[in-house]
Formats: C-alpha cells, structure tokens, sequence
C-alpha cells in the first residue's frame, strides 16, 4: 500500500503542477477571463477520490505556489485554496454519493467562495476589480467538473 | 463517479485532526498576507519561492518563444528585404534628425552647466524580453527576465521605443515584474509639452487609457497635447513621452475637468522594454524609495497603504483578513 501511497501522492502534486503551468499561460481576452481554476479543481477531484492522501496541507501549498507564480500578496490564493479544501473534506462522504450534476453545483458553490476570498482580500490589499467578469471562472469550473472527473477515474483507473 | 477511499491507515495515528490544520494553516495564510502586505519582511522568502516558480515560468513561455522564433526564421526572403529596405530609410532619416539633436542637446548642455549639472538623461539601458506569462487579467503587470542578477533594483522606470511603459514593480533574482503605467494602481507625474502643466496621470486599468483627476477647469490642456514625465519623484526620467491627450472635457461648475490620454508606449505589443539607468535630479532630494506603483507627490489612494503609522495601529488594521 505505501508505494501506491507514494505513486499518488506524486500523481496528484504532477496534475496539480499542470494545473498551475495552465493558470498563467497567456490566452485571448474573453478566454482569459473565464479560465477555469484548474489546479483547484484537481485539489477538489483528488479530495474526494482520497481524503487521507490530499491534505489540507497538500491544498494550502498549491495555493501558495500560485501566490508566486502570478505575483499576488503571499498567503491569499493559499487561503482561498485551504477554506475550499477543508469544506471538500467535511462534505466529501456526501459529496461522493451525488450524481455528477449535483456535485457540480457543490462545486459551483465551492469555486463561488473561494472567488468571493480572493476578491475580499484583494479589496482589503487595496486593488479590488469589481467587474462582473471576475465571477466567469466560476462557471467555467462548473461547466468542467464533469470532464474534471472523466479524466481524473480515468488516470486512477490506470495508476491502480 | 468518483470511487471510494481506497485510504487503510488507521484511525488513530493519522495525524492532527482536520479542524485543528485547517486553524494553523489559516492563521498562517492571514499572518503572511499582513507580513507581505504591511511590512514587506518576505522578500527573502518570496525570492526563494520565486526562484522555485521560474521554472514554471519558463516552461510556459518556451513554446511561444520557440513560436516566434520558428515564424521568424522562415520569414519570407521578400518580405525581410522590404522590412530591411524600411528600417534602413527611417534609420537614415533618423540619423538626419539626430545630427540636429546632437548638436542641440550640445548647446543645451552648455546652457545648463552655466546652471546646474546635467541630470535626468538616460545612461544605461538594458534589454529585456516580457516573458508570455498571465500573472492576472485585472492588473496590468508582465514578467520580464531579467532581475536582481543583472542589476535590476525596485522602482526602475522601464522605456520602450515610444515612452515610458512602466517601472519595476518587484524583483526577483533572474526576472522582475514591471507594473505598467495603465494598471489601475499606478500614478505618473506629468507635464504639457505645449503649456507645461502639470499633474499626475493614473492608470485606469484600460491598456489604451490613462485618466488625470487633477487637472482644474481652468489648467491650460488641451486634447492632442502630448504629456511628458516630469522626472518629479526620481523614478522616471524626465521628459519622456507619456500619453497623448485625448479628451478634455470641462464643465463649468466642476472643479477639475475630466481629462483622457492615450499612452504613447506599445503596451499591448511589446515584447521587449529597456530598463533604464540615469542620474536622478538634484533638488529637493527626492524620496529613494518610493511606495511601489505610487508616484510620489500623489494624494493617498482609497486602498491601506504602509505609512508613517504607529505599528500597533498597522497590525490592528491588519489583521482584520
């Protein structure tokens, strides 16, 4: 058990890394603003397929790498990351048991909070953009978690 | 559908429960967010983590720069000789121009000495490539690379061929993020080429768009006036080309009227700004460390700003995230 232990806890860090790569790849402009939030979609997916190997400390250092990568006061995509893996983690026995439409609204709701903590913070770091565009990725999320979960039963069917 | 946990660990033993990491990590992220927001102690840490991101950075720029490369290299034959041909008649005509320039910048440096030093004229300049990162949507900021290694301090103003673009926003040891002067947290000092008023021009987020709050109704400015920096502040050099007017518009019970320019420098398609060098002007001593993106001589913006407060007040004030 230890080494697939070891083999997922490598696989989840690699899809999350990809996660990251794709947040600050430069795309058009009406694209740039719905980007989905890839690598916390991964954190959310890994969470439920196996709670006891992506932690919350697994969660809050993703974030935090992204802090780096797009140059934003350290700790506020990390929080942001951490909440939404703590409220996966406390659903994640119900959450499992949905249908994938139903989970996608979890979802929904999950990405709609974690938006509301990056844009809370940035108003209090004193840059906030208030236009309506900056909740796109929410959607954007939601519309993709089922594709999310095809590609991600379909890697640990493999992985096993 | 997701599967079930395939987790056999024990119950006990698996480590702190999940309420209690989830507290730590927590007060850890708000601890950062103040000490990185308020008081600028994680630059030695942010340094670290940024030289673990670099390479992430560069994974993501390669393809794009291999992109422009390959496109550039099997150029048409014609095409790069008429792109030759172009350069070299404006070189010419550039030359022409700067035969007279020279000769007046001459004149105008003897006039000067008889006064004071030479100061605010660029003295050294570097290259560097704006890497295709995304750092966010809302805020106008690039990566570029170079950094700390090749001499790159905070603050640095950075030119292109047709202006002032920005200035160095943070800098890490091999790449530095430059906030341009559109984004919405940036303020500019500024002065009519044709009247010499002056004020201060702010980003309004809109990459084709600065807005100056500060001038009065009864400011002689004028829509096609050009704006150069001012070099108040020490962080630009002087008289550079900042934006053009391009609507003034006054109202006559209004205070200030509501001026539009357009900025001069390519800010959308760059692929390469100059950071520069010069000798700051004398007078007054101007502050050497200016507030990032804040010109100074700008009124304090709505936003929590680091400033002369007691610390007990700041970390009230902080810790309200």
């Amino acid at each position: 058990m230890s080494h697939g232990t070891f083999g997922r806890r490598i696989l989840y860090w690699i899809s999350v890394a990809i996660g990251l790569g794709l947040a600050i790849v430069p795309l058009p402009g009406w694209l740039d603003a719905v980007r989905p939030d890839l690598a916390l979609l991964a954190v959310i997916y890994w969470i439920l397929a196996s709670p006891r190997i992506a932690g919350l400390g697994y969660a809050w250092l993703a974030g935090l790498f992204l802090d780096v990568l797009r140059g934003m006061v350290l700790g506020q995509h990390a929080l942001g990351f951490l909440v939404v893996a703590y409220l996966t983690h406390r659903l994640q026995l119900r959450m499992r048991m949905f249908p994938i439409p139903h989970q996608a609204a979890v979802v929904m709701l999950l990405l709609g909070l974690y938006h509301f903590i990056i844009f809370w913070t940035d108003g209090l770091t004193g840059h906030g953009y208030t236009g309506w565009n900056r909740w796109l990725p929410v959607l954007a999320g939601a519309v993709l978690w089922p594709l999310i979960v095809a590609a991600g039963d379909t890697l640990t069917r493999r992985s096993r | 559908m997701v599967e079930l946990s395939h987790d056999t660990r024990p119950i006990i033993g698996r480590g702190p429960p999940l309420a209690a990491t989830f507290v730590t990590l927590a007060v850890a992220s708000i601890v950062l967010m103040v000490a990185d927001q308020r008081y600028s102690e994680l630059e030695r840490v942010r340094g670290w983590l940024n030289s673990a991101a670099y390479p992430v950075q560069i994974a993501i720029d390669l393809p794009f720069r291999a992109w422009n490369w390959l496109t550039g290299s099997f150029a048409d034959r014609d095409r790069l000789r008429e792109e030759n041909l172009q350069l070299t008649a404006r070189l010419r005509l550039a030359n022409l121009q700067l035969q007279r320039f020279a000769a007046v910048e001459e004149e105008n440096r003897r006039l000067r000495d008889m006064r004071e030093n030479v100061s605010g004229v660029v003295e050294r300049a570097i290259v560097a490539s704006i890497l295709n990162v995304d750092l966010d949507p809302f805020r106008h900021r690039v990566l570029v690379d170079k950094g700390r290694a090749d001499g790159v301090f905070k603050g640095q103003a950075a030119l292109d061929a047709d202006g002032i673009f920005g200035q160095v926003w943070r800098v890490n040891e091999h790449s530095a993020e430059v906030i341009m002067i559109t984004d919405a947290e940036h303020a500019i000092p500024v002065q009519s080429n044709r009247s010499g008023v002056r004020t201060i021009a702010v980003g309004t987020g809109d990459l084709n768009r600065l807005s100056l709050p500060f001038v009065t109704v009864e400011s002689d400015l004028k829509a096609g006036d050009l704006l150069l920096s001012t070099g108040m502040g020490g962080v630009f050099p002087p008289g550079y080309p900042v934006a053009k007017a391009t609507k003034v518009e006054r109202s006559g019970k209004a205070t200030f009227a509501i001026v539009e320019a357009r900025p001069t420098a390519a800010l959308d398609r760059n692929r390469e700004v100059l950071l520069v060098w010069f000798k700051a002007p004398e007078p007054e001593a101007p502050p050497a460390e200016p507030h990032p993106g804040k010109a100074p001589g700008e009124p304090p913006p709505a936003g929590p700003q680091p400033g002369a407060t007691a610390p007990s007040t700041q970390s009230a004030a902080g810790a309200r995230p």
